[in-house]
């Protein structure tokens, strides 16, 4: 069984994203999307989490990114998808845990 | 009318919830009345300031442009605080650059971003009449 878990909060504003770590195993895909893009940028301690959690990939929705100015903060490791990737990685995956 | 210490308190993101863009509406409904107006930016609100916003794929209005009007509002006492930037690895090159015309001043474009410590901005704080958090 593949998980894709999306995460749609800041990591500075609530737990929301270090709770999903704590439950992604290998193999899975956390994709971070809204408020969670920020997340995925350079100079942040979450930026350090994704480094050091091997095993998992890590995606950003990119209209997400582009919405927020962060589009050149993009932390290194991490793909970046549109919408139609989106859901390409709800259908390759199992089943989706959507972190609220 | 006697005027009064206004600040604008803002700790959220903007996109992911409608605090930020509630909170620039009233700010700029607010100064119509001539009041003495601060805007702080704090946590995730920092995020609300930075340059190259476009939303075009996410289907919502982008406001980021609406920050640089401030100035011809004489709203131009905008404090970010450098702690949140520094958390989240932005520096005021990421922001966007906000400036208003002192008439005073023979109408020398000044900047409107103060880059204040925590403590700083806590003093400021205390001077208030009035704190509306969003």
């Amino acid at each position: 069984m593949t998980l894709l878990h999306t995460v749609n909060k800041s990591p500075f504003e609530s737990n929301t994203f270090d709770t999903c770590l704590g439950y992604a195993k290998d193999g899975s895909t956390v994709l971070l999307i809204e408020d969670g893009v920020y997340a995925a940028t350079t100079g942040t301690s979450a930026a350090e989490k994704i480094k050091n959690a091997s095993g998992v990939t890590f995606a950003v929705l990119g209209p997400d990114l582009q919405a927020r100015g962060l589009e050149g903060k993009l932390a290194d490791g991490i793909k970046v998808v549109d919408y139609e990737g989106f859901v390409n990685l709800v259908a390759e995956h199992d089943s989706v845990q959507s972190w609220l | 009318m006697a005027v009064k210490k206004f600040m604008y308190v803002n700790r959220k993101a903007p996109y992911g919830s409608i605090y930020a863009l509630e909170s620039l509406e009233v700010v700029l409904i607010g100064a119509a009345f001539d009041q003495d107006v601060s805007l702080a930016f704090i946590g995730d609100g920092v995020y609300e300031l930075t340059k190259g916003q476009n939303t075009e794929a996410i289907g919502q209005k982008n406001f980021s442009p609406t920050y640089s009007a401030l100035g011809d509002y004489d709203v131009n006492k905008i404090y970010v605080e450098k702690e949140s930037l520094e958390e989240r690895g932005l520096t005021l090159d990421d922001l966007q650059h906000l400036v208003w015309e002192d008439e005073d001043d023979d109408w020398a474009e000044k900047d409107s971003i103060r880059l204040v410590s925590r403590a700083e901005l806590a003093d400021v704080m205390a001077e208030q009449d009035i704190c509306l958090s969003f």
